[in-house]
């Protein structure tokens, strides 16, 4: 049957299982028959963009994805990097933007839950957590209950989980006033041979829902985070699950006990379109099929159809796929720990997922289009008018509009440079007993039990570079969390990522979307570090109105010896110097955003080779021990990088610059100099005896060594220009973000 | 040495106290909630985490497990249990400490590092302290702060069972960087037969330097060497005194 004579549902359906005619059509063509309203939810869900990755997968093809450490690329629940003496880390990072921009919470507690359940699916024991966050401006109140919700929420659900929340981010800016952004990333470690996979196997084994009970929370999830909020969306709000923290607790110890255990076959949590996709993927990844009967799941609401129980989002729920025979043992392991199961299905080997509803078959599809068959978009791309204008603009019209001093107070007390530790106190960021560098240094380093190894984990991105070149932006992202990485004196390992995009049927967006792919894999291939998992959040918009482009990047570096990290700290004594470029711009700089409130002037520019350079060169110091201490010379500028030096030693540094560079006085060339925003850059520390050797170092990978001055005092001085008693930025720093 | 400690559904710390022991060169063992069974261990540890998540009040399900009921007749017959952060609030719930832990006086969650001083060396679990020894060790909790009657306070003080004091890192009064808000400051107590300590703060967090410290090695070392002075303390299933 064609879909020409068939009866195209009316407009609000379709729209409610975010389908579009032409869609429709295609769907009935592959079945040759209408889908009934059941099999229409399935298929709405499956082809969504959060599940089906419809407009994204044919840019996220460019993504370079090998490496000789790749254990696990894409297309699993988390990917994982080898990262030496048998075991490897496995990670991904997932938003969970709409719901917490709904239901701060709830959305930010489900958002942890859902990525805690990826790594451990994978059999690998969580190690720590890290949430990158964007709100609108932190004055507003509904911004402020924003953040407190998602803050509350993170650690609600990561403190009750007994896993670290190590680092992280958070920025404030206009462009997320109406669509804050949460998302979650979490590490974990396993020995290669019990890495697990979610792809069933063996026609005739059973299948294990495990876990919560499942209700009408989160009925169409997917779906929900694939349009574009309104003012409609309040009403939305069943569509926000509820986590329970102390449930997902236990279902991780039940799940981590049977790893390696002969009696399971797969293991799948439960996410987005809930038991639809994680059936679906689990038997398509298997080329097998399933066949489930919802008669037998376990509810918590009496009178839910089946479609809400193939859509429902409940949390705290995995399936499991036991060999024939052995479900009651497995059934046995989980009553251990007070959790419920029940076979709620078959695994077979027609390539089709059937649902059931006691005798009745109420859906049947075949797993191939549902998954591999997916309609993809290809939306028209633009670059958007009125860039070139802003690029143009002169990024500090007129003079400084304070004295340098007060410009570093200032910046110290805003809002995206201020102390975190208001927010990081709120998560247990040691349980474990493995952190050995917490929150708020560049990357936190933690420990790997029974080796001298460490891993190092950041999460980063900038959306004011963004939006005036998205190619630019997404490569700085990569860079920045790669020098993140490196100050500590990790190598980086393997990349996930998170593109938080507006709606990408807007041309203008799909450019930024299509843009920020390519810098993201041109920063990659330059740096040499795959991306092995992520996640993509397209129709951020509300009321029309898109977010700044925002990929966020997760990254994992490893530390041979972990005894040998590097903390952002100055110690008396030792020089200070600037490793890469002085020169900077103030073009989309925090400096610029506080002065002029606008966006100006062409962002920071970026060398892939240089970038390289630098970090090999700085990777290489910290290795021979040349270095004392080492921090990312970024947002905020060179004033900036020192006076967090400081702070975190306690100690001042009195450092110059040559008066014919910098000249004297206020102009915005000395603000260029001391605030300006650049990449390649580290200003690190190191003893009077090593600098001989550090400079032949740096002469070697053909990168500037600039020496600036001596730790010590109690003031942070780069003369002639700036002199501010540590004291004062210490107050001005940490009252930043206090509530 | 054999530490038990305790496993309760959402306790989460229990990992860590057998590493920090084991670091000491002693024994874990693993003691499940629904067995009433110590497992012969010398002393037990109720560890931190969420149990029964918290539900109704911290520690409150907790008091009701089986293990409960082996625990608090080994402390009954003298034994060493050891409870930490969670742990201290499920001695409060069972009755073997006096008190009770209530939500922080910040009403937030607070994981930072905080100074104990050492108000009596007339303890298992602080007999190789100096009285005044400041240690840091770091807290993770949201209701940490302790309250007690008026009477009960007198009691705790003119009975030195006031274990551990929070300070300021020179030693000083903590006032207003108190991370909870608890009566008198108080980080940890010790029951009547001074062989049950509750405290806050998580001594397993702070036992090598590479974690930022060592000073909750003290106690680990405190309460092996109280074990050591052969029957000081008796080990669980063999005490005289409650026979099985």
């Amino acid at each position: 049957m064609s879909s020409a004579g068939v009866d195209v549902p009316p407009a609000e359906l379709l729209a409610e299982v975010a389908l579009t005619e032409a869609e429709y059509r295609l769907a009935v063509d592959a079945l040759g028959r209408a889908p009934n309203p059941l099999e229409l939810g399935i298929i709405g869900a499956l082809w969504s963009e959060h599940c089906g990755y419809k407009t994204s997968r044919p840019l996220l093809s460019r993504l370079p994805t090998r490496g000789p450490r790749v254990l696990q690329g894409p297309g699993e629940n988390a990917g994982a990097v080898d990262i030496g003496a048998g075991l490897a880390c496995v990670f991904k990072i997932e938003s969970h933007n709409h719901p917490s921009a709904i239901e701060p919470y709830q959305g930010a507690a489900t958002g942890v839950g859902g990525i805690l359940r990826d790594v451990f699916t994978m059999g690998a024991r969580p190690i720590a957590l890290l949430d990158s966050l964007r709100f609108g401006p932190l004055d507003e109140p509904h911004q402020r209950h924003l953040l407190e919700g998602v803050v509350a929420g993170i650690g609600g659900y990561g403190n009750c989980m007994g896993v670290p929340t190590v680092g992280g981010e958070v920025y404030f800016d206009e462009s997320y006033r109406h669509n804050c952004l949460v998302n979650a990333m979490c590490v974990g470690v396993v020995e290669h041979d019990r890495l697990v996979r979610a792809a069933a196997a063996g026609p005739g084994n059973p299948v294990l829902l495990v876990g919560a009970d499942t209700g009408r929370d989160g009925i169409h999830g997917a779906t929900f985070a694939s349009v574009q909020l309104d003012e409609s969306s309040e009403q939305r709000r069943p569509a926000v699950q509820v986590g329970n923290p102390f449930l997902e607790k236990c279902l991780m110890e039940a799940c981590l006990e049977l790893v390696g255990d002969r009696r399971v076959v797969a293991v799948q949590d439960l996410g987005a379109a809930g038991l639809t996709s994680s059936a679906a993927e689990l038997a398509h990844r298997g080329g097998c099929g399933i066949e489930l009967d919802v008669a037998r799941v376990a509810r918590r609401e009496r009178g839910m159809t089946p479609y809400e129980v193939m859509l429902s989002e409940s949390q705290e729920r995995m399936l499991i796929v036991v060999r024939r025979g052995e479900e009651e043992g497995v059934r046995a392991a989980f009553a251990r720990w007070d959790l419920r199961s029940d076979v709620v299905g078959t695994i077979t080997g027609d390539g089709r997922i059937r649902v059931r509803d006691g005798g009745e078959v109420v859906a049947d599809l075949p797993l191939p289009m549902l998954v591999d068959e997916v309609p993809l978009r290809h939306p028209p791309a633009r670059r958007p008018e009125g860039v070139d204008a802003v690029l143009a603009r002169d990024p500090l019209p007129g003079p400084p509009p304070w004295p340098h001093d007060e410009a570093l107070l200032r910046l110290l007390a805003s809002p995206n440079l201020g102390s975190r530790h208001p927010l990081f106190r709120r998560y247990d960021h040691q349980v474990g007993d493995d952190t050995v560098v917490p929150p708020g240094g560049d990357a936190a380093v933690l420990r790997v039990r029974g080796t001298p190894m460490g891993l190092a984990l950041t999460t980063d991105g900038n959306a004011r570079y963004g939006v005036l070149d998205p190619r630019r932006g997404a490569a700085i992202a990569v860079c920045e969390a790669a020098r993140n990485l490196v100050a500590t004196g990790a190598e980086p390992l393997g990349v996930t990522n998170c593109l938080n995009f507006g709606n990408p049927e807007k041309p203008e967006v799909f450019w930024q979307l299509r843009e920020a792919v390519e810098g993201i894999a041109e920063a990659c291939e330059a740096l040499g570090v795959p991306v092995v998992s992520g996640n993509v959040s397209l129709y951020n918009d509300t009321s029309g109105v898109s977010i700044d482009p925002t990929p966020v990047i997760g990254m994992v570096g490893r530390l041979a010896e972990v005894e040998r990290r590097l903390t952002p700290a100055l110690r008396p004594g030792d020089e200070v110097s600037l490793v890469g470029p002085l020169e900077a711009t103030l073009g989309a700089s925090e400096y610029q955003r506080l002065a002029t409130g606008a966006l100006a002037g062409p962002p920071p520019a970026l060398d892939l080779d240089l970038e390289r350079r630098v970090q090999a060169a700085v990777l290489e110091a910290a290795g021979a021990g040349l270095l004392a201490s080492a921090h990312d010379c970024a947002e905020g500028g060179l004033a900036v990088a020192l006076a967090e030096c400081c702070l975190a030693g306690g100690v001042g540094a009195a450092c110059g610059l040559d008066e014919a560079v910098t000249g004297r006085g206020l102009s915005p060339r000395a603000a260029a100099i001391l605030f300006g925003e650049g990449q390649s850059r580290f200003l690190v520390s190191h003893s009077t005896e090593a600098a001989v050797q550090l400079r032949a170092l740096m002469d070697r990978h053909q990168v500037r060594l600039l020496r600036l001055g001596m730790v010590g005092g109690d003031r942070i001085r780069i003369d002639p220009l700036l002199d501010v008693p540590l004291d004062r930025a210490r107050v001005a720093h940490e009252e930043a973000l206090r509530s | 040495m054999r530490f038990g400690i305790a496993v309760f559904p959402g306790t989460w710390s229990e990992r860590d106290c057998a590493h920090a022991v084991s670091l000491d060169g002693h024994e874990a063992v693993m003691l499940w909630h629904r067995d009433a069974d110590l497992r012969g261990a010398d002393c037990v540890i109720l560890p931190g985490g969420f149990s029964y998540g918290d539900h109704l009040r911290c520690g409150a399900i907790a008091r009701f497990a089986p293990l409960m009921d082996a625990v608090a007749e080994f402390a009954a017959g003298g034994g060493l249990v050891w409870g930490i952060c969670n742990g201290f609030q499920i001695l409060c719930e069972a009755h073997l400490l006096p008190g009770a832990l209530l939500r922080n006086a910040s009403l937030e969650f607070r994981c930072e590092p905080s100074w104990l001083r050492v108000e009596t060396e007339a303890s298992p679990f602080t007999a190789g302290c100096r009285r005044g020894d400041v240690l840091r060790i770091p807290v993770s909790h949201g209701e940490g702060r302790y309250v007690a009657d008026p009477q009960t306070l007198l009691t705790l003080e003119n009975e030195e069972r006031v274990a551990l004091r929070y300070v300021r890192a020179d030693g000083g009064p903590v006032g207003e960087d108190s991370p909870n808000g608890s009566m008198r400051d108080i980080a940890g107590i010790l029951s009547e037969g001074r062989n049950v300590l509750g405290m806050m703060p998580h001594p397993e967090r702070a036992c090598e330097p590479l974690l930022g410290g060592d000073d909750g090695m003290a106690m680990i070392r405190s309460v092996a060497a109280s074990l050591d002075r052969a029957g000081a303390f008796i080990r669980a299933g063999e005490n005289p005194r409650t026979p099985r």
